[in-house]
């Protein structure tokens, strides 16, 4: 593998998930009207509402600061980033050894530490609300987090996210009642991380549920079409994560080619497919849940998440 | 080592300065540019010494009691400390002289207390303590440190607060220096030599080794803070003048932090496998708790003080996963969780001192650390707001910044328990893991809650509308370690490497041995656990990416902006305390719901008007701290009751003295006999 070829995937892997974020988002929403009997809109809308958000002109409050016009910019950046470094069509990638799974979890916080600030930022309740909520969620979701790494990274003796995806694919591992646990807390987390239901609404402005919503309330024009796809893209790192992880098949690895790098992608937007199928079909299903019940659903994640560790920690073999 | 010795006597000439403030309007220059260039000499011998492979440089000084002379080494690991601790005081001296002159300019007049005279002490304490190298050197510098920072402590005495805050540290600081006492006691039973070679030389037997391990852990613990003897930090730490409490919170932690690495990593020899489960769990305790008062309080100061007890916790954290590991002879994963605990002892002293002189700032420009009247500061206050960012980002252990680098080592350090052989250590370190990451994540909310309230938003006093940009000192005192946390975030590699001595001498390895050689800007230690992580990629990439995307955006986007007022609920007005707003309370709110109703007894208790009464709807909240029922008020009336005795023996009779004096020489003489024979 030559170092030009990783950093062509890599750029290709960065441009990939750009261009595929808001298809996912849109295609979950169409399979979502469809469950409930709806046509629906077409999967290609999210892309026409970025167009006219960035359109329009940005509406900014008067007291608004730097930080406020400069955190669309920066949490895009870090998500972007984040979801650049998880392996999806191929493990080769050039900035593969730059960044562990642990760096990639404290990416993404940095992304929420700033939308955060950003809720405080125009002094109005609705994103002190909103950001105190998040911080609460986030408070829980990433030690869950972790110890999913902690599990999985002793399992494949490594926390790279490309040695964990060989190691998975070269089918070594077998079934393991850590990875189980570890696969449901990871699904549980990513709901929360992304603002679905039954944690938060994403369609909903009914101001007592808002979380992630109530955040980003002042937020117009290029800001929020930066902030929405950020969000979208946040939701295919997470597929394409619990996919890393846990389905890795079908991706090129060190000794294959280029042939084999062009299937990966095709294979990376069927595991899409089925995610978002998978994603619609759960939020159909379940009512959304109140605000201080999260914090049973996360703790219960971060308790299987570190019930999955201990085991491994304490089984032979490892 | 003749010229430490020269500049810690050169802090005292500089303290005898500080003295005549009074008659002398130069002083505050001198005193604040004496106290920094002596500490840039020592920071810069220490860390000379330290690239020169930190060879120990020995120095006997005649003084002391006639037959014990004062013994000074500086090794390796001292020289870690040395540049911490002067690091830490180079910018605390630049801050403090715009402080004082911010002072003296609104004032009129020099600060409350003798603050001057005493400043340099401090320092002069502290690095005394690093440098000692027999127990009562160690020890007569020990207390002088906590005496100095004392009245430090009470230099603030018209503040109706200080003298209880001040109290409460005196008893803590005289319980913690008795543990220490009766640990080098128990240390040097054997032989009678209080030099640490001595003790080095003839390790305890187990049992004695077990009482050193838990009076260390009270003595020193006390003093760093660990939950539950930390109720006299967040109290003491906030009462100092701001950049004595940069001191007190980033840097004489840490020499709290150095006894205990020096009485468990040197002088006791081979550690038992319990020992460090013990240090972790208070440390996973510590970690927890601290972040979680920090996020119930409302006092900028405060809450930074208890933000100190959390990453004291996260320092333990290591200090016990070194001692784990070094007992199950594996050294080279010691060094890793070793090297996690000293980067990140250097790390907090950066970005906790940064964000005291931001508090210190606020306090100059608004009058007020009371988060519920600040708000906004961020169009009033430019440059301090984008250093507290800095500070406020690395503490919450945000990539590319130091913080994080420090918090990678420790999991990194955490994943290699399987290769343990107890059980019970590896479920502990499992758990202690998770409360880590439990802790990480609450200091994220808890450092957006202080700068979102702080810095964002609308003002919530008038003081804080009007409040304007804090002079260059200060904003350079500010700036220095704001930078330190961006370098070393992103280059952590070169400190490590720098750091290695003190490794080998503590753990008998380096974290890198055993790999191949890496260049000087990747970081991936040895471990079981494959890994690497590299800021400084990291940061060139996220450059890039923002680059591409505001050309992108600028070039697609329209860039038309219109200013507009917010919707408030159809509240608004001209008054700036605008009520709609989020404050510090109900920010903290669903986190107080979540864990602080267990923990802390929590409630929220709601006034609700009945309908038609026009009286406003008033909410309060209570909560109480168990380490004061449990802990603290125990230990306050054992410790009054036994003043109140002794008390009596200050009133007695000369008979009655001559007859105390004689039964305690009959009872020393009986005990030689006995051991004599």
């Amino acid at each position: 593998m030559t170092p030009l070829l990783a950093t062509l995937y890599q750029i290709l892997q960065m441009l990939l998930v750009l261009a595929l974020a808001p298809l996912l988002t849109g295609w979950v929403r169409l399979v979502k009207a469809r469950l409930v009997g709806r046509r629906g809109p077409s999967v290609l809308q999210p892309y026409r509402d970025l167009l006219r958000l960035l359109r329009k002109e940005v509406v900014l409050a008067r007291n608004a600061s730097w930080l406020f016009r400069a955190v669309p910019y920066m949490m895009f950046t870090a998500i972007w980033l984040a979801a650049g470094l998880v392996p999806v069509f191929t493990t080769q990638l050039a900035l593969a050894p730059t960044a562990d799974l642990i760096a990639l979890i404290a990416l993404l916080g940095s992304a929420r530490f700033f939308l955060a600030l950003a809720g405080m930022d125009t002094g109005t309740s609705f994103g002190g609300i909103g950001s105190s909520r998040e911080m609460m969620i986030a408070a829980l979701a990433e030690p869950a987090m972790l110890m999913i790494v902690f599990s999985v990274a002793i399992l494949v003796r490594s926390t790279s996210l490309a040695e964990i995806a060989d190691f998975m694919m070269s089918g070594a591992v077998g079934l393991r009642i850590s990875l189980a646990l570890a696969l449901i807390a990871l699904v549980m987390v990513a709901i929360a991380e992304n603002a679905r239901i039954p944690i938060d609404n994403p369609a909903t402005h009914l101001e007592l549920t808002m979380v992630h919503e109530a955040m980003v309330l002042e937020y117009s024009g290029r800001h929020l079409a930066l902030v929405e796809a950020a969000s979208m893209l946040k939701m295919l790192l997470y597929m394409a994560l619990i996919a890393c992880v846990f389905a890795p098949w079908g991706m090129a690895t060190a000794g294959s080619g280029v042939a084999a790098a062009l299937g990966g992608v095709v294979v990376f937007v069927a595991k899409l497919a089925v995610g978002g199928t998978l994603l619609a079909l759960f939020e159909t299903s379940i009512a959304k849940m109140r605000v201080f019940r999260v914090g049973e659903f996360l703790g219960g994640a971060l308790l299987l998440s570190l019930l999955g560790a201990i085991f491994l920690y304490v089984s032979r073999g490892v | 080592m003749g010229l430490v010795v020269s500049a810690i006597a050169f802090l005292f000439a500089v303290a005898v300065v500080g003295a005549a403030a009074k008659r002398l309007p130069q002083a505050p220059t001198v005193v604040y540019g004496g106290t920094a260039a002596a500490c840039a000499l020592i920071a810069l011998w220490a860390a000379l010494r330290l690239a020169g492979g930190g060879a120990d440089a020995d120095l006997v000084l005649p003084v002391g009691l006639p037959w014990i002379q004062a013994h000074l080494r500086a090794d390796a690991l001292s020289a870690v400390f040395l540049i911490v601790v002067n690091l830490g005081g180079i910018t605390a001296s630049l801050f403090g002289w715009g402080y004082e002159r911010a002072h003296h300019e609104s004032h009129g007049a020099s600060q409350d207390g003798p603050v001057l005279p005493l400043y340099p002490l401090f320092l002069a304490g502290m690095n005394m303590v690093l440098i000692a190298a027999d127990a009562f050197t160690f020890l007569l510098s020990w207390e002088f440190m906590s005496l100095a920072s004392w009245l430090l402590v009470l230099s603030t005495h018209r503040d109706p607060e200080t003298p209880k805050a001040a109290h409460l540290y005196l008893l803590m600081a005289s319980f913690g220096t008795a543990c220490l006492l009766l640990a080098f006691g128990v240390l040097a039973t054997a032989h009678g030599d209080y030099s640490f070679a001595a003790i080095r030389a003839h390790a305890p037997a187990a049992g004695a080794a077990a009482l050193v391990v838990a009076l260390i852990l009270l003595g020193a613990g006390s003093k760093a803070g660990l939950v539950p003897l930390h109720v006299w930090l967040p109290l003491a730490h906030p009462a100092a003048p701001s950049h004595v409490s940069a001191l007190m919170s980033g840097v004489m932690t840490k020499v709290a932090v150095y006894a205990m690495i020096r009485v468990l990593f040197d002088l006791l020899g081979e550690p038992e496998w319990w020992w460090g489960g013990v240090t972790m769990g208070f440390g996973a305790l510590t970690a927890v708790m601290g972040v979680l008062y920090a996020l119930m309080q409302d006092d900028v100061k405060r809450l930074l003080a208890y933000s100190t007890v959390e990453n004291i916790g996260a320092i333990v954290i290591a200090l016990g996963l070194a001692l784990v590991f070094k007992a199950a002879h594996t050294p080279v994963i010691a060094a890793l969780a070793l090297a996690a605990a000293l980067l990140h002892v250097v790390n907090h002293s950066l970005f906790k001192s940064l964000l005291f002189f931001a508090a210190g700032a606020m306090l100059t420009a608004t009058g007020s650390r009371d988060l519920n009247r600040l708000g906004g500061l961020i169009h009033r206050m430019p440059t301090t707001a984008v250093l507290a960012l800095i500070g406020a980002a690395a503490i919450s252990a945000l990539p590319p910044l130091n913080g994080f680098v420090g918090e990678w080592l420790l999991f990194q350090a955490i994943l290699n328990a399987p290769a343990l052989s107890e059980w019970s250590l590896k479920i502990e370190i499992a758990v202690v893991g998770a409360a880590l990451a439990l802790a990480t994540a609450l200091a994220g909310a808890c450092f957006v809650r202080l700068y979102g309230i702080a810095f964002l938003g609308r003002p919530r006093s008038r003081a804080a509308a009007e409040a304007v940009e804090v002079g260059r000192a200060m904003r350079l005192g500010m700036a220095v370690p704001a930078v330190l946390c961006v370098v070393l975030g992103v280059l952590p590699t070169p400190l490590i490497r720098l750091f290695e001595p003190a490794l080998r001498l503590l753990v008998e390895a380096g974290p890198f041995d055993g790999r191949a050689y890496q260049p000087w800007f990747w970081l991936a230690p040895t471990s079981a656990i494959g890994n690497s992580y590299n800021g400084l990629i990291m940061l060139v990439v996220i450059a890039l990416l923002s680059v591409v995307l505001v050309l992108g955006i600028h070039r697609k986007a329209s860039d038309r902006v219109r200013w507009s007022i917010p919707w408030g609920c159809g509240f608004d007005g001209p008054d700036p305390a605008a009520v709609t707003q989020y404050t510090a309370s109900s920010f903290g709110q669903p986190i107080r719901r979540a864990f602080g109703s267990t923990v802390f007894r929590a409630r929220d208790h709601v006034d609700m008007p009945a309908p038609g009464d026009t009286r406003p709807a008033r909410l309060s909240v209570t909560w109480t701290d168990p380490a004061w029922v449990v802990v603290v008020e125990p230990l306050a009336r054992a410790v009054g009751w036994l003043a109140e005795k002794a008390n009596r023996l200050q009133f007695l009779t000369i008979r009655r003295y001559l007859t105390l004096i004689f039964l305690a020489l009959v009872v020393l003489l009986v005990m030689v006999a006995v051991t004599q024979r």
